[in-house]
């Protein structure tokens, strides 16, 4: 029989799970009107108007009415996998925030309790994220050949061997940060980022790891299959990708997976890069003690996720050669460049 | 150090316990019209051609990426705990995990020499 503290945590861990999880389902919802607004300006248009005040409940009315659709199987699909691959792909996606620290911990009023504002600090951390947001890439490759039609297949193909292209990449670019903490753990690798640089520029690993952090934010883009390079949903040869079978939730399933994985990378590269929830150095400290860390980490991640969407709209595609070529012939060695560099500057 | 590790499968099992609830609420409330020209592979409206055998049929340049990846995999987990205690080891492991991925390169090397990585 475990003991009553243990029976707590257990319990802390379930609300904070059913939270975090409950947060990043909606979260695709005002995403969507924020990249359809996005859009619009950026295009000198208005983007959604005409549900609710400046269009904010399309995003509802979209997902109403994916809701009412009909979940089509096509009758030369794998119709066991068909089915599977949608949740493959999803479940990854929710499962790298067990281990992502949104703050640093707060204390709860009346009960006294102190709680972490992260679900688990495995000393794994990076790794973990890495690995676990690598399995995304089964769900759509499964749902790309369960499809049974060419495009999905195509696309499936092109979605895999880009992903495992640029997680080369993506991993090398994160081994020099985990050089400076000296450790795996995320937490960690926001507090070893505290404080400042010459009292004025803040200690985050964006200084430190200039290369690394670019190579990182060029394989994550990749990895999320954003423009510039979403080939794999290139709409001019490949109609819609590893998605063209699906409808209805299903289809709802691939696109909140993608958005997610949108989150993720910005969130990483707060985490990695930029401090975390550690604020900038020259906040003065009675206006520090006002704003709750949590604040300053979400803050940090919006502009991530603006500078993605920004990018989608202003940037052209790549072609598929050139994609493989950037991923294998410039990043892959500038990624071992920087660990080499990173290495004899440390010893 | 279970309690740390124990959260992965908890939200594991609420994600997939959501979508399923998802799943069923669609399932009850979609329309359910099935007909053979609806369920057929999308081939932009005309009769799909080929057959399943076929599905099989892809560049070869794609098997190759996914073998390298393989190699270059590999040596990801072997980074992850070097550079952790790197400070520790010194020049030594510096100087020895070099030795370790300059062969991989050679690897790399060789491939792009011989036109792996070419597309057209």
């Amino acid at each position: 029989m475990p003991d009553v503290n243990t029976l707590i945590e257990v319990a802390l861990i379930i609300v904070k799970v059913v939270i975090v999880s409950m947060i990043l389902f909606s979260l695709p919802l005002p995403l969507t009107w924020l990249e359809r607004k996005i859009a619009g300006h950026i295009q000198l248009r208005l983007g959604p108007f005409r549900v609710g005040p400046h269009g904010v409940l399309q995003p509802l009315a979209d997902m109403i009415k994916l809701m009412f659709k009909e979940d089509i199987t096509p009758y030369k699909a794998d119709k066991w996998l068909f089915r599977l691959s949608p949740i493959v792909a999803m479940v990854p996606a929710f499962a790298v925030y067990a281990t992502i620290p949104f703050g640093n911990t707060v204390t709860v009023p009346f009960i006294n309790k102190e709680i972490s504002l992260h679900i688990a600090d495995m000393n794994v951390g990076i790794l973990y994220v890495l690995a676990i947001g690598g399995i995304t890439v089964y769900g759509i490759m499964l749902g790309g050949w369960a499809s049974n039609s060419k495009y999905a297949l195509l696309g499936g193909i092109r979605a895999s061997a880009q992903m495992v292209s640029y997680e080369i990449a993506l991993t090398f670019s994160c081994v020099g940060v985990v050089m400076i903490a000296n450790s795996l753990s995320l937490v960690d690798i926001v507090h070893t980022q505290k404080g400042a640089i010459l009292g004025i520029l803040p200690n985050w690993n964006i200084f430190y790891q200039p290369l690394g952090f670019i190579i990182f934010l060029i394989a994550a883009l990749a990895e999320t299959n954003r423009i510039p390079f979403d080939l794999p949903e290139d709409e001019g040869t490949l109609a819609a990708g590893y998605h063209v079978e699906y409808s209805g939730m299903r289809f709802a399933f691939f696109m909140l997976t993608e958005y997610l994985a949108m989150v993720t990378v910005s969130v990483l590269s707060v985490i990695l890069f930029f401090g975390g929830w550690n604020s900038p150095p020259l906040v003065p400290e009675t206006l520090n003690n006002l704003i709750p860390p949590i604040f300053w980490f979400i803050g940090k991640v919006a502009v991530f996720i603006y500078f993605f969407m920004w990018l989608r709209f202003t940037l052209p595609r790549y072609r598929y050669d050139q994609l493989m070529t950037i991923g294998w012939k410039i990043l892959l060695p500038l990624s071992l460049l920087n660990i080499l560099i990173t290495g004899l500057l440390l010893i | 150090m279970l309690l740390s590790y124990l959260p992965v499968l908890i939200i594991i099992g609420f994600v997939v316990f959501l979508a399923s609830a998802v799943l069923f609420v669609n399932k009850l409330v979609s329309p359910k019209n099935p007909y053979k020209d609806k369920l057929s592979p999308w081939e932009c409206g005309m009769e799909p051609i080929g057959n399943d055998a076929d599905r099989g049929h892809f560049k070869v340049h794609f098997f190759i990426i996914a073998i390298l990846f393989l190699v270059f995999d590999a040596e990801t987990l072997y980074l992850f705990p070097w550079a952790v205690v790197l400070k520790e080891l010194g020049i030594v492991a510096f100087v020895e995990m070099f030795i370790f991925i300059a062969i991989l390169l050679v690897g790399l090397i060789y491939v792009w020499a011989k036109g792996a990585l070419e597309w057209v």
